[in-house]
C-alpha cells in the first residue's frame, strides 16, 4: 500500500484521471514525498490552476486550493508571504503554467518565493479535449493543428532558470524513484524550486500520434537516469507519416541550482525559517 | 483623531490600515497608483504586507492566497485593471474569500483618458464577471467618506465572505479635504466567521452560519479545507448536481440582504421635492449645491444619493423619492445607474438620465439648467 494513502481525502474518490495517464503517477510520488516527511498536513498547501494536473490537489488532504487558470503562483505568492511558516506547494500543467500563467510563473522564479512548484508536463490541453499547448512539439497533431504543430515548444526549465529560479529539475512519469527524489530536494531547497515533469496524455495526445498506450508512451520517452528522449521517431509505430519531426533528448535531474536570499527573507518576515543550504 | 488634508488615494489608504489591513497586492494604474504607493510605505512598518505583482489578475490572485492565510487584504486599481480583474472577483464571489478591491474610475473604454473622471465602470461593477453574482458596490462622496467607507468595505468583506467593491472617480481620488481619521473601536472591525467545531470530520468547510455565511478559519490552522471555483458543495467538493447549484447560488445571493439596511442612502431635501436628482460619488456633490441654488430660485428640488450602489437600495429608494414627479439621474457616463431608477420609480415618476462624458466633471449649471427647462416644460408633479 502507499505509504501516503492515510493523506489522501478517500471521500472524493474516484478521481477523473484517465486510465493509464501518467499524472496519478507523479501524484503519488508527491504524496509519498509528503508522508515521509509530514504526520500531518496542517502546514501545507496545495495550490493548482485549472487543467487536468490541477484536480490532483483536491485529492490530498492538505489545505488545498484550486484557484483559477494559469493565476496559481499569484494565490500561492500571496499565502506564502502572509504565512511564512506553510510550506507552499504549487501544481500546474503546462498549459496552465506556460501558456495562460506563463507571466506568473517568469514573475514568481524571479521574486524567489520560497516554494516549489511542480509543472505536470504532457503536451496539451487534455481536460478541454488535446489541444496545441506552448510544450507541443513541432508538427505534432492535435484537434487544433490538424495538419500538424507549426509551432515551436517551450522548455520550461530553460525558461525558469532565465528568470531566475534558483532550483530547477527536470523528471519524468515513468521514472517515480527518480522523480520521489528530486520533489525531496525541490522541498529542501530555499528558494523558488521548479520541477518540469513529463508526463502522457493517452487519450488525446497519444492517440492523435499514435504513439501506443500509455506505459508504451512513457516508455517510449525513457532512456537513462539522466536523459528523456523526446523523439518520436524512434518509437516503430511512428516510422509513419514521413517527416515526424525529431526531438533532441533532453536531460533530466537537477539542472540548475544556485543560492540567493528568498523574499521572504529579504522582507524579514516573521515566522519564515529559512531552510539550511 | 487626527485631522488631516489628504487626497482621497491617501485616505483610502489611511482608511485600510484603520481597518486592519495588512495586505496589498497591487499593479500600478493612473488614477488610483497612490493607494499602492501610500500603502508600500504604510503596511510594512506596520507589519503588514506590500506586493506588487505583474499584472491585475496577479494582484487579485495574491489578496486571494493572504486572505485565506487570514489576512485583511485588499487591491486597488482603476478600470483597465479593474476589466483584467473580473475573473478573481467571480473567484472569489463562488469561494467565498473575503477582499477589498477600489476601483478609481477613469474615462473609457480601452485605455481612455487615463487621467480624467468618469462614472463609467458601474455596470462594469455589478456585471463584469461571467454568471450570476450578487455584489457590493459602495460609492462614496467625500475623502472623508472614502476614508470611513474603506474600513466598511473590510467589515462587510469579512462579515459576509465576499469581495467589496469601493468605486470612486478621479476628481475624488486626488482631491484633497480635511478628514477626520477616526480610529475605530477593536469591537466596531467584523472579522470573517470561525467555525464553532474543531477540525475533524464534523467540519464542514461550506456549512453556512445563521447569516448565510460559512465560518472561514485559516489556511494553517489544522482545519485542511479544499477551496475551489468549481461548483462545490457543503464539504466544498466539486459538484455538478443541479440541487446543489441552485442552493449554493441562493444562498449567496441571499446572505447579502442585510446589506441594504446596514448601508443607507442619503436624503437630502426631498421630503417635500417635486424634481429630486439621483447621482452618486462626485456628481452628487454637484447635484446637492444645485438643489439649494435652485430652491432659491424657487423649485422645489432633493437629491437621493445612494452610498451603496449595489445590491440596489430599493425599499429606500420607493420611501424617499416614490412622490416626485421628476427624477433626474445625473452621472458620468452614457446612462448607467439611471436603469435601476427607470426600473424601480413609479409609473407616475418622469426619470430623465444626464450623462457626462468626456473627462470633466459635472457643473452646478447644467443640473440648473437640466431642473429648470424641465419645470419650465411643466413637467408632471404630483
Amino acid at each position: 500500500m502507499n505509504p501516503g494513502k492515510a493523506l489522501l481525502r478517500q471521500d472524493m474518490m474516484p478521481h477523473i484521471l484517465c486510465p493509464g495517464c501518467g499524472h496519478g503517477i507523479v501524484m503519488s510520488a508527491l504524496v509519498r514525498v509528503l508522508a515521509k516527511r509530514y504526520a500531518s498536513l496542517d502546514q501545507v498547501a496545495l495550490v493548482a490552476g485549472i487543467g487536468c494536473s490541477s484536480r490532483v490537489v483536491g485529492y490530498i488532504d492538505a489545505n488545498t486550493l484550486h484557484t483559477t487558470h494559469g493565476r496559481a503562483l499569484s494565490f500561492a505568492t500571496g499565502l506564502k508571504l502572509a504565512r511564512p511558516e506553510l510550506t507552499v506547494i504549487v501544481v500546474t500543467g503546462d498549459g496552465d503554467g506556460l501558456g495562460i500563467g506563463g507571466n506568473h510563473l517568469i514573475h514568481a522564479a524571479r521574486r524567489n518565493v520560497d516554494l516549489t512548484c511542480i509543472l505536470f508536463n504532457n503536451e496539451t490541453y487534455g481536460m478541454t479535449g488535446g489541444q496545441l499547448a506552448p510544450t507541443t512539439v513541432t508538427q505534432a497533431f492535435t484537434t487544433t493543428t490538424p495538419y500538424g504543430n507549426h509551432e515551436s515548444a517551450f522548455d520550461a526549465t530553460a525558461l525558469v532558470t532565465a528568470a531566475g529560479a534558483t532550483f530547477v529539475a527536470r523528471a519524468q512519469a515513468y521514472r517515480p524513484d527518480l522523480l520521489e527524489g528530486l520533489i525531496e530536494q525541490a522541498l529542501d531547497h530555499r528558494g523558488f524550486s521548479f520541477l518540469d515533469v513529463l508526463t502522457d496524455c493517452t487519450e488525446y495526445f497519444s492517440r492523435k500520434n499514435q504513439l501506443g498506450a500509455g506505459s508504451d508512451l512513457l516508455f517510449s520517452q525513457t532512456r537513462s537516469d539522466t536523459e528523456i528522449s523526446l523523439d518520436l521517431t524512434e518509437w516503430p509505430r511512428l516510422q509513419e507519416p514521413d517527416g515526424f519531426p525529431v526531438r533532441n533528448l533532453m536531460p533530466m535531474g537537477v539542472l540548475h541550482e544556485s543560492n540567493r536570499p528568498t523574499l521572504e527573507e529579504v522582507m524579514e518576515l516573521p515566522g519564515y525559517r529559512p531552510k539550511e543550504g | 483623531m487626527a485631522t488631516e488634508l489628504v487626497s482621497g488615494n491617501e485616505a483610502c489608504a489611511r482608511g485600510a490600515m484603520a481597518a486592519g489591513c495588512n495586505f496589498f497586492g497591487g499593479y500600478p494604474i493612473s488614477p488610483s497608483s497612490e493607494v499602492a504607493e501610500a500603502l508600500a510605505r504604510l503596511l510594512p512598518k506596520n507589519g503588514g504586507v506590500f506586493l506588487q505583482m505583474e499584472d491585475e489578475m496577479g494582484s487579485l490572485g495574491s489578496v486571494l492566497g493572504a486572505s485565506l492565510g487570514g489576512a485583511k487584504a485588499m487591491t486597488a486599481t482603476s478600470g483597465p485593471g479593474f476589466t483584467l480583474m473580473q475573473e478573481h472577483l467571480g473567484y472569489a464571489t463562488l469561494a467565498e474569500i473575503p477582499c477589498v478591491v477600489v476601483d478609481v474610475m477613469r474615462v473609457g473604454p480601452s485605455t481612455g483618458v487615463p487621467t480624467a473622471p468618469s462614472q463609467g465602470d458601474v455596470m462594469q461593477a455589478r456585471w463584469g464577471s461571467h454568471g450570476d453574482r450578487a455584489v457590493i458596490v459602495l460609492a462614496p462622496a467625500s475623502v472623508q467618506e472614502i476614508y470611513e467607507m474603506t474600513i466598511i468595505a473590510f467589515n462587510l468583506a469579512e462579515r459576509l465572505r465576499t469581495p467589496v467593491v469601493l468605486i470612486y472617480d478621479e476628481v475624488l481620488a486626488h482631491m484633497r479635504e480635511r478628514v477626520e481619521l477616526l480610529v475605530p473601536h477593536q469591537e466596531d472591525l467584523w472579522r470573517r466567521p470561525k467555525p464553532s467545531v474543531p477540525p475533524g470530520p464534523g467540519y464542514r468547510p461550506y456549512l453556512a452560519n445563521e447569516e448565510g455565511v460559512a465560518p472561514l478559519p485559516n489556511f494553517g490552522d489544522g482545519y485542511r479545507f479544499h477551496v475551489t471555483g468549481l461548483m462545490h458543495d457543503e464539504r466544498g467538493y466539486p459538484t455538478t448536481q443541479a440541487k446543489a447549484v441552485s442552493q449554493l447560488m441562493s444562498r449567496l445571493k441571499n446572505k447579502m440582504e442585510p446589506v441594504t439596511e446596514w448601508i443607507l442612502p442619503e436624503s437630502y431635501r426631498l421630503e417635500d421635492a417635486d424634481l429630486a436628482f439621483v447621482a452618486y460619488g462626485i456628481t452628487a456633490r454637484v447635484a446637492k449645491e444645485a438643489v439649494d441654488r435652485l430652491r432659491d430660485a424657487g423649485i422645489l428640488a432633493g437629491l437621493f444619493r445612494p452610498r451603496l450602489l449595489w445590491p440596489v437600495p430599493v425599499t429606500d429608494f420607493q420611501k424617499l423619492l416614490g412622490h416626485a414627479g421628476i427624477a433626474v439621474v445625473a452621472e458620468m457616463n452614457q446612462g448607467q445607474w439611471v436603469e435601476v431608477v427607470e426600473r424601480l420609480a413609479p409609473r407616475s415618476m418622469q426619470v430623465l438620465g444626464q450623462g457626462k462624458l468626456g473627462g470633466e466633471p459635472m457643473t452646478t449649471e447644467e443640473l440648473m439648467n437640466v431642473a429648470e427647462t424641465l419645470m419650465q416644460k411643466g413637467a408632471r408633479v404630483l
